[in-house]
């Protein structure tokens, strides 16, 4: 997070100001910015010690020259008049500096004008070490807000001894502080500039970075469409071109790994389809005689006759099952395909009923002149499949119930309950699983165990819904809920061959289907 | 009692089939091919054809065009339910009908009669002597003789499969009255199960090759979208 986050809250940063760009540049200039300080800085230190040292070794020199000069003259001891005058001199011949002498002599009381001026007090530590250690002594002290050096300044006799006479002198600094001020305005006249420009490796570097960044995001969200071929360009040595490369071997990890899952899954659904399809030939010679066998049982002894009848029966059960088969393994691989119609609904479902000759075992409630565009045979297996659950797991009677939609709606919501003991909670998820016994007592369904599936599958072929409940009143309703008016965009479930074929016959009644079969050939 | 020549390359199922509808008193050819079921044809001139989709050398598709060339005879294709581009393209090379495998003796036997009573002359009660030619109906270019069960065009005979000529018979027989494919599986064909439009789409496009000037803006047989079809009116 860059300092903007510390010193806001997060949320009042906009997010191109937490961006990766962001950040560099607040980096980069932050870095700018410490270094030119940082030098700035050392440099003004520098700079103005070396002017300070510098003014100060020359007045003090200077001093010194105009006191060696001037003393000798001084009468031992001196008079108040004596000091006066000695210190009018110093002051004269410092025009040039402009400085303030004090002359003081151990044993000569300070006159009123040998004080400094403006009120300026020698430090005591000063004196002391002026007047007792006889070491001359200087010191910066600020007066009225401007610098100002303070020289204290033992005289010593001819031979090198001390003598009791101490001169004090302050001079203004200005001009020096002058000089450093201009040092330090330059150094910041630089330190903008350069911050300024500081941005622009920053730019150039967050763009460099940045791009492969953003190359790399597009790359993965074209993996997340499952794009799975995506690669990227890598380039270079440097990290990003890494982190490029191994992105791309993720991918082509990644390609190797879905491919192969696919061709597992196609091999699997196709060894489901292969087998029942190599089923369906035993058992269509099987099928065939069936009936010879039914025929002729009651002329054969009574076990044989059970035996023959058993066989024939067996193999139109194992018939039906290798039929649903086939049908779940069209749906897995996705070939399954609408075959739009206009129908009336009522009709459709009536018809269904009738085949299998239960209208005196259900009730319908079919209202008239509900039409809808649907698939007539496979809405005929969703009822039958529901209704013949409904009568073998269920109990009588057994309710179907057509609502004609609300006028504007356009849902179509077919009930199908029976007035048994209703599903177990525990069993209403699994109800659509394939060959999901809900009762493990009733091991051998009638069915195949995979109607419930195979209803489902073929609702959301329709792009509508089926659902299981219980009702408040007993017995378990199953909902077929299908939209009324599909857009005409249907077809397979993955788009794939439809057996439809309406180019060329000027479309049949039905109009729009899309047809996806061959050209004709005509 | 008709007589059946089936083309089943799988042999219990050839022997199965052949067995059930013998029990029921049909004449039964059996081919192990396509191309022996062509040369058996001249010899037993079979009432219908039971032909399977899936054979080795020529597939049943191509067999069902070479039969057509050059007969009107009925056609009943043996196929898997939902091998839906079977079916399509095995009604489109001429089949009248098609029973899914596998199918019990009692279903063939139904299917057999329905196309038989389909295309079998309509039994007159007065088959005495004629007063004459039967009337023939005529639309626009097309002429049709029910009684003879001929149809022409400018003079032209036409030759028609027998779900073509009575499907033509049954919608002419109403000029101008829609009929919706449910109507026209159940008159037609018989079929008593519904959901197979495709019968009735794939029929009404071979009939219109032959009858309609420009099959794709048909004169005769009219598409009622989100009914069906009707016959005219011209």
């Amino acid at each position: 997070m860059s300092r903007l986050g510390r010193l806001l809250p997060t949320r009042l940063v906009p997010a191109r100001l937490r961006g990766l760009r962001a950040r560099l540049v607040v980096a980069f200039v932050l870095v700018a910015a410490v270094s030119a300080l940082t030098t700035a800085g050392l440099t003004y230190r520098e700079a103005r010690n070396a002017i300070l040292q510098r003014s100060q070794d020359i007045a003090v020199n200077d001093l010194r020259a105009q006191i060696n000069s001037l003393a000798p003259e001084l009468t031992v001891p001196p008079s108040q008049a004596d000091l006066d005058f000695f210190r009018v001199q110093l002051e004269r011949s410092g025009t040039s500096r402009d400085w303030d002498i004090s002359v003081h002599y151990s044993g000569v009381p300070d006159s009123e004008d040998s004080a400094l001026q403006g009120g300026v007090v020698v430090p005591a530590a000063l004196r002391e070490s002026v007047e007792k250690r006889h070491v001359p002594v200087f010191q910066r002290i600020i007066r009225g807000g401007d610098p100002w050096l303070l020289i204290g300044m033992p005289v010593r006799q001819s031979d090198g001894t001390a003598s009791a006479l101490t001169v004090y002198a302050q001079l203004p600094l200005k001009a020096e502080e002058a000089n450093v001020e201009a040092l330090v305005s330059a150094a910041r006249g630089g330190a903008l500039p350069v911050l300024g420009l500081a941005m622009v490796p920053a730019l150039l570097a967050a763009r460099g970075v940045l791009r492969p960044v953003r190359r790399l995001r597009q790359a993965a969200g074209r993996l997340a469409e499952g794009k799975l071929d995506t690669r990227l360009e890598a380039k270079g040595t440097d990290e990003l071109a890494d982190l490029s490369r191994t992105f791309n071997d993720m991918a082509a990890e990644l390609e190797r790994n879905v491919a192969e899952l696919r061709r597992l899954e196609a091999n699997s659904r196709r060894f489901a389809a292969d087998v029942s399809h190599e089923l369906r030939t035993p058992l269509a010679a099987m099928t065939a005689v069936t009936d010879v066998l039914d025929e002729d049982a009651a002329s054969l002894d009574p076990d044989t006759a059970s035996a023959v009848r058993l066989i024939s029966q067996e193999t139109g059960k194992l018939a039906r099952m290798v039929e649903d088969l086939m049908e779940v393994s069209r749906f897995d691989a996705g070939a399954a395909a609408l075959h739009l119609d206009e129908v009336d609904v009522a009709e459709t479902i009536r018809k269904t009923l009738q085949a299998r000759a239960w209208q005196q075992r259900v009730t319908a409630d079919l209202p008239a002149d509900v039409r809808a565009r649907l698939d007539p045979r496979r809405l005929d297996v969703v009822v039958a499949n529901l209704v013949g659950n409904a009568l073998h797991h269920g109990g009588e009677p057994v309710r179907v119930v057509l609502h004609a939609p609300e006028p504007g709606a356009d849902r179509l919501l077919i009930e199908i309950a029976d007035s048994g003991p209703g599903i177990d909670p525990e069993v209403l998820p699994h109800v659509f699983d394939r060959f999901y016994k809900a009762d493990s007592a009733r091991a051998r369904s009638e069915g195949s165990g995979l109607g419930l599936a195979i209803a489902l599958e073929n609702v959301r072929l329709h792009g509508g819904t089926l659902r299981a409940d219980n009702c408040p009143e007993g017995g378990a309703v199953f909902t077929v809920d299908l939209p009324l008016h599909r857009a005409a965009e249907h077809g397979t479930a993955d788009g794939c061959q439809g057996g439809d074929r309406d180019d060329g016959w000027d479309g049949g009644p039905d109009g729009d289907r899309p047809g996806a079969g061959k050209e004709n050939d005509r | 009692m008709p007589r059946v020549l089936l083309i089943e390359d799988d042999a219990a199922v050839r022997d199965g089939v052949t067995l059930a509808l013998r029990r029921r008193g049909h004449e039964v050819a059996a081919a192990a091919s396509g191309e022996e079921g062509l040369e058996a044809l001249p010899g037993f001139r079979p009432d219908i054809v039971l032909l399977d989709l899936m054979l080795p050398g020529k597939d049943g598709f191509e067999i069902c065009r070479l039969i057509r060339a050059e007969r009107q005879l009925p056609i009943i294709m043996l196929t898997a339910r939902g091998d839906d581009l079977d079916v399509v393209l095995g009604l489109e090379a001429g089949a009248d009908d098609y029973i899914v495998k596998p199918a019990r003796g009692e279903v063939l036997e139904a299917r057999i009669r329905a196309v038989l009573r389909r295309t079998a002359p309509p039994a007159d009660g007065d088959t005495g002597t004629e007063p004459g030619p039967a009337p023939v109906e005529t639309y626009g270019e097309l002429a049709i003789d029910r009684a003879g069960l001929v149809v022409t065009k400018n003079g032209q005979d036409l030759a028609l499969a027998p779900s073509e000529m009575k499907l033509l018979l049954f919608l002419s027989a109403t000029p101008g009255q829609v009929f919706s494919r449910q109507q026209l599986l159940e008159h037609v064909w018989e079929h008593s199960y519904h959901g197979d439009a495709r019968l009735v789409d794939a029929c009404v496009m071979r009939l219109r090759t032959k009858i309609e000037d420009t099959p794709r803006s048909p004169r005769y047989v009219q598409t009622v979208r989100g009914f069906g079809y009707r016959f005219g009116p011209l």
